[in-house]
C-alpha cells in the first residue's frame, strides 16, 4: 500500500509537467487514480447503504420498536455468532432491500419524457460520486515528511468544486419532476429547485467565513485539505460557531432531509419528485439521498469539526507514520457515522416545515445572518 | 355551495398575479386523506382556490341494511361506522333503541358503558393525534400514540374478545359482564397513560415548527362552526362549550366530574390542544367510574329484550323459548320512534330509529359527524397552502367509514 502511495507521490509532479516521467509511470498513475476514486466511491456508497439500515434501526429505537430483525440469508444466518448478529441488526435486510430494487420489474410509464426520465436518477447520484473523489479522507506523510491528503484528487479549489458539483444533484430532481409529466412530481421538483438554490447561498456564505480565515494562513484557502490541516489546534466550529450552525441547517435543506424535505413531503405530495419511479431507478434516488447525507456530513466535518483530528488541540503525531494515517482515517469515518446518526435523530424528532416557511427562514433569517457573519469576520480580518 | 378564494387586491401586479390554475386530485388513494376521500382541488401556484370533497367511495348502504336485520344484528354494523371508536357507536345505537322501548339499564351497565365509551374515545383521539402529528411530519408522535393504543386494544380484547370491531353492546345491557381483574388492568393503563401522554405533549405541542405549522391555519369561527353543524372536539376547538355529556347527560354522565376543553381561536392548533385535554378528562372519568362501579347484574331482567343466562337456558323450558325468540326475532321493541345523539370522539353521532314493533327497525337514519365535518372542507380549505391541506384534514379528525356509512 505504502509503495503505491509513494508511486503516486512520485508521479504527482509528472502531471504538473515539472519532472520527466515515462509512459509506464503515467499509466500506473492513471490506474492508481482510478483505484483511489473507486475506493472513495466505495466508502461513500457503503455509508449510504449502511445509513439506510441505520435509519431504520435508529428510528425504531427512537419510537420504541425493534426495527428489522427477521431477515436472514439462509447459509450466512447459520454461522454461529456472526449470523445472529447480522440478523438482529438488520444488516441482511439491507441485502434484501437492495435485491428487491434490482429484481423488481422496472416500469417505464407511457406518459413520461423518456430520455430525461431515465437520465434523472443518474443525474441525482453521479455528482455525489464525483464529489466523493474530492474529499480528503485522511492525511499521510511521504518519506520527506510532507503531508498529503488521502484523496483521489487533490485540487486547490476542492471546496468550490464540491459545492458546485454537489449542487448539480438537484437537476436530478428537476429532471425527474418535469419528465414524469405528472402533477405531484412536478410540484415536488419546483419546491426542490427553489429550496436547494436558496440554501446553497447560505451554505456557501457560511463556508466563506472559513475560507476568509484560511486566506490569512494558507496559500490555497479553498482546498479542503488545507482547511482540514488548519484544525489541528482549535476546530472551526469553536472559532466560528454561527457559521457552523448556518452550514448545518443549510446542509439539512440541501440534502432534502426532514424538517426540510419539501421535495418529497409525502403527506401532501405523495412521494414528491420520484412519485413515478419504481424499482432500481427509485433505488438510485434513494441511494443518492443517503450518499448526499454522507457526503454532506464529510464536508461539515472537514470544514468545522476538525476532520481527522480526534479532539480539539489533540492530533495524531506525524512521527507515528502510517499508524497516524490509519487512526485519522478511522476517526474520520467515526465522525461521519456520528453525523449521520444526528441527521437521523433530527428526522425522527422534528415535524416538517411548510414550503413558504422554509423559503422565509432562508431569505429572511439565515441569509442575513450568514452575510452579517461574513462581514463580521471580514472586519476582524481587516483589523 | 363552493366558496372560491380570491386574492386581496394585487399590489401593482395587475392580472399577472393570478396564473393558470391547476386541478389536482387528492385521493381517493393519497397519504393525506386517511381513507378513501377524494378532494378535487383547484390550485393557483401553491394556493388552494377551490376545494370539492367527493365522498361515497366507502358507501355500504348501512341504513338500508339495518331494515333487514334485528337490532342486535345491526350492532356489528355500527362498528364499521367510526371504526376507531367502535364501542361508542355500539352504545349510541343501543341507547337509541332503549329510548324507544323506555328501557333503563342497570347502574353497573351504565358505568361499564361509560368506561367503554371513554376508553374508545381515548383510542380514537390517539389515532387522530397520531395521524395529525404524522401529517405535520412528526412520525415519532405516530408511533408513541400507537404504542398506547396497542395497550388499549389488549384491554378491549380482554373485555370483548375482539380488538377492533368489538360489537359489545346489546339492547338492554352488554354482551357479558366484566371479566375479573379487567378493572384493575384499566386502572393500570390509566396510571401509565398520563405520563405517556405528557411525553407526547412534550415532544410536539410546544415544538416551534409544529406551532408555526398549525397556528392560524384552518380557522373556524364559533358562528361558522355552529352554522355548518360541526360537533364534538371540532366545535369545542372553536370555543363553543358544547358537550352532549354535559348538556343532555346520558349514561349518568352527570354523576361524573369532568371539564369541557374549549379552544380560543378555532385554528388547527386549538383542535390539537382540545383533543389532548379530552384524553386527560377521559382518564378522569374512567377513574371515577372504576371507583364507584356498582355490583349487580349487567343486563336487565326483561327476557323479551335480553336472552336469559346460558345455564338457565340449558335447564328451563321457558328460558329456552325466550332465548330462541330473542335470538331469532330480535328484542321486542314497541312501536315508536326516537332520535338519540351521543357525544362521540368524532362529534355527535345521532341515530334516528323508527320501529313498527318487533325486533327489526322500520327505518334507521344515521347522523354521521364526519360527513358534516367533511362538508365544511370546501369552506375551510380555500386560501390555504397545498401543504396545509394535510394539517387541516388531520386537525378535523374524521373517519370515512362513518362519513360514507
Amino acid at each position: 500500500m505504502s509503495y503505491l502511495i509513494n508511486q503516486t507521490a512520485t508521479c504527482m509532479p509528472a502531471l504538473l509537467g515539472t519532472a520527466d516521467c515515462s509512459y509506464a509511470d503515467m499509466a500506473l498513475f492513471i490506474v492508481l487514480k482510478v483505484v483511489f476514486a473507486l475506493a472513495a466511491i466505495i466508502v461513500i456508497m457503503c455509508f449510504a447503504a449502511l445509513s439506510v439500515v441505520a435509519e431504520r434501526k435508529v428510528c425504531a429505537y427512537i419510537q420504541g420498536r425493534y426495527g428489522p430483525n427477521r431477515t436472514a440469508i439462509p447459509i450466512i444466518a447459520a454461522i454461529p455468532l456472526v449470523g445472529n448478529f447480522l440478523k438482529k441488526n438488520g444488516l441482511m435486510q439491507l441485502v434484501a432491500d437492495g435485491l428487491k430494487f434490482l429484481l423488481k420489474e422496472d416500469p417505464l410509464p407511457a406518459h413520461v419524457s423518456k430520455l430525461w426520465y431515465l437520465a434523472a436518477p443518474i443525474m441525482s447520484l453521479s455528482p455525489i460520486l464525483i464529489c466523493a473523489c474530492l474529499i480528503p479522507f485522511g492525511v499521510w506523510w511521504d518519506s520527506g515528511g510532507a503531508a498529503h491528503p488521502l484523496a483521489a484528487a487533490n485540487i486547490d479549489v476542492s471546496l468550490l468544486a464540491v459545492l458546485a458539483i454537489g449542487a448539480l444533484g438537484v437537476y436530478g430532481a428537476i429532471m425527474a419532476g418535469w419528465s414524469s409529466n405528472s402533477k405531484f412530481p412536478y410540484m415536488g421538483a419546483i419546491r426542490a429547485s427553489a429550496q436547494v438554490i436558496s440554501y446553497e447561498l447560505t451554505m456557501a456564505l457560511a463556508a466563506m467565513s472559513v475560507v476568509l480565515y484560511m486566506g490569512s494562513v494558507s496559500d490555497s484557502p479553498l482546498s479542503l485539505f488545507e482547511i482540514a490541516s488548519a484544525q489541528e489546534q482549535s476546530w472551526f466550529f469553536m472559532t466560528q460557531p454561527l457559521a457552523a450552525l448556518l452550514f448545518i441547517v443549510a446542509l439539512f435543506a440541501e440534502t432534502n432531509r426532514l424538517p426540510f424535505d419539501m421535495a418529497e413531503s409525502e403527506t401532501d405530495l405523495v412521494s414528491g419528485f420520484h412519485t413515478e419511479y419504481g424499482s432500481f431507478k427509485f433505488g438510485l434516488f434513494f441511494v443518492g439521498e443517503y450518499g448526499h447525507v454522507a457526503l454532506g456530513s464529510a464536508l461539515f466535518i472537514i470544514l468545522f469539526l476538525g476532520a481527522w483530528n480526534p479532539l480539539p488541540y489533540i492530533s495524531y503525531p506525524e512521527s507515528w507514520g502510517w499508524i497516524s494515517t490509519l487512526l485519522g482515517f478511522i476517526t474520520f469515518l467515526v465522525k461521519i457515522s456520528a453525523m449521520i446518526f444526528f441527521f437521523i435523530w433530527v428526522r425522527w424528532t422534528l415535524p416538517r416545515f411548510r414550503y413558504d416557511q422554509v423559503m422565509a427562514l432562508c431569505w429572511k433569517c439565515l441569509m442575513p445572518l450568514a452575510l452579517a457573519n461574513l462581514v463580521f469576520y471580514m472586519a476582524i480580518a481587516a483589523i | 355551495m363552493e366558496k372560491e378564494f380570491t386574492y386581496p387586491e394585487p399590489a401593482g401586479l395587475g392580472d399577472n398575479r393570478i396564473g393558470e390554475k391547476m386541478i389536482v386530485n387528492l385521493g381517493p388513494s393519497h397519504p393525506a386523506t386517511h381513507g378513501v376521500l377524494r378532494l378535487k382541488i383547484e390550485l393557483d401556484g401553491d394556493m388552494v382556490t377551490r376545494c370539492d370533497p367527493i365522498v361515497g367511495q366507502l358507501h355500504r348502504g348501512q341504513e338500508k341494511l339495518a331494515e333487514n336485520m334485528t337490532y342486535n344484528q345491526f350492532v356489528p354494523f355500527t362498528d364499521r361506522l367510526d371504526y376507531l371508536a367502535p364501542m361508542c357507536n355500539n352504545i349510541a345505537f343501543v341507547q337509541c333503541v332503549e329510548k324507544i322501548a323506555g328501557i333503563d339499564v342497570t347502574e353497573r351497565c351504565k358505568a361499564l358503558r361509560v368506561i367503554c365509551c371513554e376508553l374508545s374515545r381515548i383510542a380514537s383521539h390517539l389515532v387522530g393525534l397520531a395521524a395529525y402529528g404524522m401529517d405535520a411530519g412528526g412520525w415519532t408522535v405516530f408511533m408513541y400514540c400507537y404504542t398506547q393504543r396497542e395497550k388499549l386494544m389488549t384491554l378491549f380484547e380482554e373485555l370483548t374478545g375482539a380488538r377492533l370491531t368489538n360489537s359489545f353492546a346489546r339492547v338492554g345491557g352488554m354482551r357479558r359482564d366484566i371479566p375479573e381483574s379487567w378493572l384493575g388492568n384499566v386502572n393500570k393503563f390509566a396510571n401509565q397513560f398520563l405520563p405517556a401522554l405528557d411525553e407526547i405533549d412534550k415532544l410536539i405541542t410546544r415544538n416551534r415548527i409544529f406551532v408555526d405549522r398549525t397556528e392560524g391555519i384552518g380557522i373556524i369561527t364559533p358562528e361558522q362552526a355552529m352554522q355548518w353543524g360541526l360537533t364534538g372536539p371540532n366545535l369545542r376547538g372553536s370555543g363553543v362549550a358544547t358537550d352532549l355529556r354535559k348538556d343532555c347527560p346520558y349514561l349518568g354522565y352527570d354523576n361524573y366530574e369532568f371539564d369541557v376543553a374549549i379552544g380560543a381561536r378555532g385554528d388547527a392548533y386549538d383542535r390539537w390542544l382540545v383533543r389532548i385535554e379530552e384524553l386527560r378528562q377521559s382518564i378522569r372519568i374512567i377513574r371515577q367510574a372504576i371507583e364507584k362501579m356498582p355490583d349487580g347484574k349487567i343486563n336487565i331482567d326483561d327476557h323479551r329484550i335480553v336472552p336469559p343466562e346460558k345455564d338457565k337456558v340449558l335447564r328451563n323450558m321457558e328460558d329456552l323459548i325466550n332465548n330462541f325468540v330473542v335470538v331469532t326475532q330480535g328484542p321486542a321493541i314497541p312501536r315508536g320512534e326516537a332520535y338519540f345523539e351521543a357525544d362521540n370522539p368524532k362529534g355527535a353521532l345521532g341515530f334516528y330509529i323508527m320501529s313498527m314493533g318487533g325486533g327489526v327497525p322500520y327505518r334507521v337514519k344515521i347522523r354521521a359527524p364526519s360527513f358534516i365535518t367533511l362538508s365544511a372542507m370546501q369552506e375551510i380549505l380555500p386560501g390555504h397552502h397545498m401543504s396545509d391541506i394535510p394539517i387541516i384534514l388531520g386537525s378535523m379528525d374524521f373517519v370515512l367509514g362513518e362519513c360514507d356509512r
